[in-house]
């Protein structure tokens, strides 16, 4: 599966869709999903939480192991899904759909891969 | 770079992520690892094993030579069986568990950890001085295929027509599979029924794609090393490298039953163990820290993992999280820890610090799980 072309991207292997006006959408990409191996636990930030970017604002658990997620912009949170809270798998099964973690109201500039970059970061290793 | 498997064309056609696993690139998962964890508890896994160290000790003093090697007492184990057991360093520290089969009277094959199947060979080959038998490390040229899971039974036995009913668990016999003479055990690491085939490299694609073929028709799935630690981990077995290391002797790890004091003569470890056994059994509060293994169980979905700190009930740190997951077959979150003997018993209530938030957990009977009768 390639990275969408439409989406920014972040070091720590996130996705960031901008494209409904102010608010980013924000998931794992399928390089991340693959790697961690099935996600059987999401801990997700709180609507409302003030998020700054780089800073963790999560956990997303594999069989095999915890990493964090990091908030990829500046903002608020305005939405998380609770679906991907009950069944973590669907990150695996849809890491650029169904498999959104939550959405953030941005404040100021982003600063983000574009999926070019992406790429080239995903095939040094 | 890492040494590929003999099986390494066959996984990555299969599409197969792989892990260094000392030294050795393995197969992690073929796809989700949930999936085939759950293949192995409900028809059968195929897995390679090929990374595992294989050492053949040969003459009329092998039997006399392990006995002296390691803390089982192999002389008394029938050709044809096998024992789970371990080789300790001086100090009685635990350097590997192994399975050993008794192929014949004078033949022995030691089944060691990949990540130490060179120092175990070192360690034979340093022991066996003096008596006589031959030490041959044979880890390069083995492989080695699991078949694992209800279904595992038929599956083997179309392959290699082997009379099953008498081949009992921990038990050999030699057999062939595609046309290839292999060493069959009824043995693993999963928690369900399930075989071992032990083969020269070269022949390891053969077998693979005959187990393969007949595997079809019973549910059977290749699958990978992640799945290989959720279903020892739920079987309650321990893990070189968590819940055994040097640091540790048998009698810490709750597994001093194998360490066979009656057997005659010396053998390495043997002093160290015994003071250490006497030190245990003899504990004042306060002089000797007993710890044990023990399993954990918890609720929700955060699981204690390797390393985590396990609290008493008031929040005093008390032991060590060795392995943990959150179950596939169970659902909840499991661990095994070391904890002191005074809170070991099923039902203690303890926690886990898991990156901060305190976690209750009870203390249970290991294994988690038991494959149905």
């Amino acid at each position: 599966m390639s990275n969408p072309e439409n989406l920014g991207y972040t070091e720590e292997h996130e996705w960031v869709d901008l494209g409904d006006a102010g608010t980013a959408t924000v998931g794992i990409t399928v390089y991340a999903a693959e790697a961690l191996g099935d996600v059987v636990f999401v801990q997700l930030p709180e609507v409302g939480e003030k998020l700054a970017a780089g800073e963790t604002c999560g956990e997303i658990e594999s069989t095999k192991s915890v990493s964090d997620l990091y908030a990829p912009v500046n903002g608020e949170v305005v939405a998380v899904n609770e679906a991907v809270v009950a069944d973590p798998g669907v990150v695996n099964s849809d890491p650029f759909g169904e498999g959104w973690l939550f959405k953030v109201a941005v404040d100021g500039d982003t600063d983000l891969l574009d999926a070019d970059a992406y790429n080239a970061l995903t095939k040094e290793d | 770079m890492s040494n590929p498997s003999p099986l390494h064309a066959v996984h990555e056609a299969l599409g197969a992520s792989f892990t260094d696993f000392a030294g050795w690139a393995m197969p992690l998962r073929y796809g989700s690892e949930l999936a085939e964890h759950k293949a192995v508890r409900e028809a059968s896994g195929l897995f390679d094993l090929s990374h595992m160290g294989e050492i053949e000790l040969t003459g009329p003093e092998a039997a006399r030579a392990l006995d002296y090697a390691l803390v089982g007492y192999l002389s008394k184990v029938k050709p044809g069986r096998a024992r789970y057991t371990m080789i300790c360093d001086a100090d009685g520290g635990v350097l590997d568990d192994l399975v050993v089969y008794r192929l014949a009277t004078d033949h022995y094959m030691v089944v060691a950890n990949a990540s130490n199947a060179a120092v175990v060979a070192e360690a034979l080959r340093e022991r066996s001085t003096g008596f006589a038998v031959e030490v041959n490390d044979r880890s390069a040229t083995c492989a080695l295929i699991a078949v694992q899971g209800p279904t595992s039974a038929e599956i083997v036995r179309k392959v290699t027509g082997a009379d099953l009913d008498k081949l009992s668990y921990y038990a050999s016999v030699p057999a062939t599979a595609a046309g290839h003479d292999v060493l069959l055990a009824r043995t693993g690491y999963t928690g369900e029924d399930g075989f071992e085939l032990y083969s020269e490299a070269e022949h390891a694609q053969d077998i693979w794609a005959a187990i393969t073929e007949i595997g079809q028709d019973h549910g059977l799935v290749p699958a990978g090393l992640a799945c290989r630690d959720t279903l020892r981990l739920e079987a309650g077995m321990p893990l070189y490298g968590n819940e055994l290391g040097p640091e540790f002797t048998p009698f810490d790890a709750g597994l001093g039953r194998v360490v066979k004091f009656e057997k005659p003569g010396d053998f390495v470890g043997r002093e160290a163990l015994e003071r250490r056994k006497a030190a245990i059994d003899n504990a004042v509060v306060g002089s000797v820290v007993k710890t044990v293994r023990v399993g954990l169980t918890g609720t929700g979905r955060r699981a204690p993992r390797h390393g985590y700190p396990v609290l008493d009930g008031d929040g005093n740190p008390v032991g060590t999280v060795t392995s943990g997951a959150l179950s596939p077959t169970l659902g909840h979150p499991i661990a095994m820890a070391y904890v002191p003997t005074a809170l070991s018993e099923p039902g203690t209530a303890l926690a886990v610090d898991i990156r901060g938030t305190t976690t209750p957990v009870e203390v249970v009977e290991l294994p988690f799980y038991q494959r149905p009768a």
